[in-house]
C-alpha cells in the first residue's frame, strides 16, 4: 500500500517531519529551503499544529529550545548562514539536552556566499559550530526518498537520547523532485518525557530546564553525562552505504548529492574497466568508522569528494589513519563536481600510485 | 491563631543570592503572590532570563525554563504555542530586554502572544558589575560610561513601556516602582492583572517595574530607594500605557 508522490525534497521534509508527529515548526525565510516553511504554513494549520515565521534565525531556534523544553516534537530549518545564526541556540539546547530536529539545506559560504548547494557546513554540523563540547547526531540523505525515511527517524533519534539531530542536505536534494514512497504509518517511537517543563499540575517537584551550572564540579559532571551519551550514540548509531566495494581499485568517500554522482562515477569508470566503490555515511556524525573497518583492506586508496575545500577527508584521514593514502577532489562556491572532474582524479591518483 | 503573612508557595524556601538592598526579591514575592492568589502554580511555567535573576528557576516552584540572553520572549513563545492553556511568564532585565534581546520583545509583543513579562529596570547591568545599559540615564557614571552617559557617545535611554505601547499587538502594558510600600501594593496589582490578561487569553502584556541596584549605583539601600523616586520615575513615568481600559 503505501502513497506513490513525485516531490520536492523540501517538500517531503516537511512532509515527513508531520508524519513523525512534529505539530511545531518555527522557522525565517532562506533560499534554497523556504519551501518547508511554504509547506509547514499549509499544511500545519490543517492537522492543528503550529507554523509561526519568526523574526529571525536566532528566534526561531529559541522557539525550538521553548517548544522542546515541553516534550513537544519540533523542527526548524534553514541553509548555511541562517544555521551560524542559530548555533547560539544549538549549544543552549545541547548544553540542556533538548530533543528537536534542525535542517540545514547547504548552500555556498562563506558569509552570504551564494544560494546554489555546497557541502561546506560539515565541520559546524560535526564538529561544534557552537561553543562548548557538544556533538549533533547529523545525518545525510541522499535521495528524496531518504530525505523522507531519515527526517522521521530524525525525530526518534532526537527523543531516544535527547539530543539535536540535524538533517544536513544541499540545495541539489532540496530542490530536485523525485518520486517518494510513503508508508501508510510511520514508526513513532516514544520515550520517558518526565524532564519536560509542561507545568508540574501540583503533583511533582518543579522541573527545570536549563544549559548553565555555575558550580564546576557538577558542570563538569554533565559534560561527563553528556559525553557517556555521545560515546552511546557512537556505538549504536552509525549508518553507512557501502557500493561495489568488493573489488574495488579506489574507493569514494562522499555523502548527500555528491554519493550521486559518484555512483554514476562508478558506472563510467566500469565501462573504462576502473573498478571504483562508494563508502556513503549516511550518519556524518557519528562518522562511520565501522564502513571503513569493513573495507580497509580492499582499494589502493581512498578519494573523498566533496562540494567543500574538504572537510569530510578530515575524519577520512582519522579513520583511515595512514594505512592507506586518502586523496580528495572538490568543487565550492555552488559548483558541483562532474563525473569528468572525479574521473580525471581518479587518472592522477591511477598513475601516481601505478594501479 | 490566624496567619496574616507567609511565604508565598510559588517561592522555593531557599536562600536568595541577591545583594543586601536589591529590590528582585521584592519582585520575586509580588510574581510568587500572584500565581498564589490566583491558584496557577500547576499549570505555569516560568522563563529565566541572563543577568541578575539568571538562576530564578531555583527560587520559583512552578517549571522552569533557563534562557539565553535576550531570548526569553522567544523561548516563552515556544513554550506557549506548545502549552496554549497554560501560563508562561519570563523575567528579565534591561540589559536582557531592552539590548540583546530587543527583537525578540518586540516581536513577542507585535504578535500580541499570550504570555506575561516581568521587566527588571534598574538602569543598570548588575551581573556583570555595573555597565551601561539601554536604559541608563543620561549622566550616570556606570563602569562603561565612567565619565557619565553621554548622548553623543551613547545614545539615549530607552523607554520600553513607551516603545511597545505604539504596537497594536500588546494587551496590557504598566509600569510600577518598588521605591515604597504604596508603589509595591500597585506593583502586587499590576503583575496580578497582568497574569489575569493572560489567564482571560487577551494577549501579551508586559509589567516594568522599576528597580534598584545599591551595589553598582555606589548608594545604600535607602538612598536607592529614594533615587528611583528622584531620578528614574522623572525619565520612567509610572503609569499604564495599554489596556487601561481592559477589565479582567
Amino acid at each position: 500500500m503505501g502513497q506513490k508522490l513525485l516531490m520536492k525534497g523540501n517538500e517531503v521534509i516537511a512532509e515527513a517531519a508531520i508524519r513523525a508527529g512534529c505539530r511545531h515548526y518555527f522557522g525565517y525565510p532562506i533560499t534554497p529551503q523556504t519551501e518547508i516553511a511554504h509547506y509547514m504554513a499549509k499544511a500545519m494549520p490543517k492537522v492543528g499544529g503550529v507554523f509561526l515565521q519568526a523574526e529571525s534565525e536566532v528566534s526561531a531556534i529559541n522557539m525550538v529550545y521553548g517548544a522542546a523544553s515541553t516534550g513537544k516534537r519540533v523542527m526548524t530549518s534553514s541553509s548555511s548562514p541562517g544555521i551560524s545564526l542559530k548555533m547560539e541556540g544549538i549549544s543552549y539546547a545541547a548544553g540542556a539536552q533538548l530533543p528537536a530536529v534542525i535542517v540545514n539545506i547547504m548552500r555556498g559560504g562563506p558569509g552570504l556566499g551564494g544560494i546554489q548547494p555546497s557541502q561546506s557546513d560539515y565541520f559546524q554540523a560535526t564538529k561544534g559550530g557552537g561553543h562548548g563540547d557538544y556533538h549533533m547526531v547529523v545525518l545525510a540523505p541522499s535521495s528524496v526518498q531518504e530525505l523522507y525515511e531519515l527526517t522521521v527517524e530524525a525525530f526518534n533519534i532526537a527523543d531516544r537520547y535527547r539530543i539535536l539531530t540535524m538533517i544536513l542536505g544541499d540545495g541539489v536534494l532540496g530542490q530536485m523532485m523525485e518520486v517518494v514512497n510513503f508508508r501508510d504509518e510511520e514508526k513513532i517511537e516514544t520515550y520517558d518525557k518526565s524532564w519536560a517543563t509542561c507545568g508540574h499540575n501540583n503533583e511533582r517537584e518543579h522541573n527545570i530546564i536549563t544549559s548553565i551550572h555555575i558550580d564546576p564540579v557538577i558542570l563538569e559532571q554533565w559534560n561527563n553525562d553528556l559525553q557517556k551519551k555521545y560515546r552511546l550514540i557512537y556505538e549504536k548509531e552509525q549508518r553507512y552505504e557501502l557500493y561495489n566495494c568488493e573489488n574495488a581499485d579506489i574507493i569514494l568517500v562522499a555523502y548527500g548529492s555528491v554519493a550521486r554522482i559518484c555512483k554514476g562515477v562508478i558506472k563510467e569508470a566500469k565501462e573504462q574497466g576502473i573498478n571504483i566503490g562508494l563508502v556513503r555515511p549516511i550518519t556524518l556524525w557519528p562518522f562511520p568508522v565501522d564502513a571503513f573497518e569493513k573495507v580497509i583492506d580492499i582499494p589502493s586508496a581512498f578519494l573523498t569528494v566533496e562540494m567543500s575545500a574538504g572537510q569530510m577527508v578530515e575524519d577520512v584521514r582519522l579513520t583511515v589513519n595512514g594505512k592507506k593514502p586518502v586523496y580528495f577532489t572538490g568543487r565550492m562556491g555552488g559548483m558541483i563536481p562532474t563525473v569528468n572532474d572525479i574521473m580525471s582524479k581518479i587518472y592522477e591518483i591511477k598513475n601516481e600510485l601505478k594501479i | 491563631m490566624a496567619v496574616v503573612f507567609k511565604a508565598p508557595h510559588a517561592l522555593c524556601d531557599v536562600p536568595m543570592h541577591y545583594c543586601p538592598g536589591c529590590t528582585h526579591g521584592i519582585a520575586h514575592r509580588l510574581v510568587a503572590e500572584a500565581i498564589d492568589e490566583l491558584e496557577i502554580e500547576g499549570k505555569t511555567v516560568g522563563v529565566s532570563p541572563v543577568g541578575c535573576s539568571y538562576n530564578n528557576y531555583l527560587y520559583f516552584n512552578c517549571d522552569m525554563v533557563q534562557a539565553s540572553h535576550g531570548r526569553a520572549p522567544a523561548v516563552a513563545t515556544g513554550i506557549k504555542r506548545c502549552l496554549p492553556e497554560n501560563i508562561v511568564f519570563t523575567y528579565q532585565g534591561d540589559g536582557d530586554l531592552a539590548a540583546i534581546g530587543t527583537a525578540e520583545i518586540i516581536h513577542a509583543a507585535a504578535r500580541g502572544e499570550n504570555i506575561t513579562v516581568i521587566f527588571i529596570n534598574n538602569t543598570i547591568y548588575g551581573m556583570t558589575s555595573g555597565q551601561m545599559a539601554p536604559t541608563t540615564l543620561l549622566g550616570q557614571i556606570t563602569t562603561t560610561s565612567p565619565y557619565g552617559r553621554d548622548p553623543k557617545a551613547h545614545g539615549y535611554p530607552i523607554r520600553v513601556c513607551e516603545m511597545l505601547a505604539t504596537l497594536e499587538g500588546p494587551a496590557y502594558i504598566e509600569r510600577v516602582s518598588l521605591h515604597d510600600i504604596k508603589h509595591i501594593k500597585k506593583a502586587k496589582e499590576a503583575v496580578k492583572k497582568a497574569f489575569k490578561v493572560q489567564i482571560a487569553g487577551k494577549g501579551f502584556s508586559l509589567v516594568e517595574i522599576l528597580s534598584t541596584c545599591p551595589t553598582n549605583w555606589g548608594l545604600d539601600p535607602v538612598e536607592s530607594l529614594k533615587r528611583i523616586e528622584k531620578e528614574l520615575i522623572p525619565h520612567y513615568p509610572l503609569g499604564v500605557f495599554a489596556g487601561s481600559d481592559l477589565e479582567v
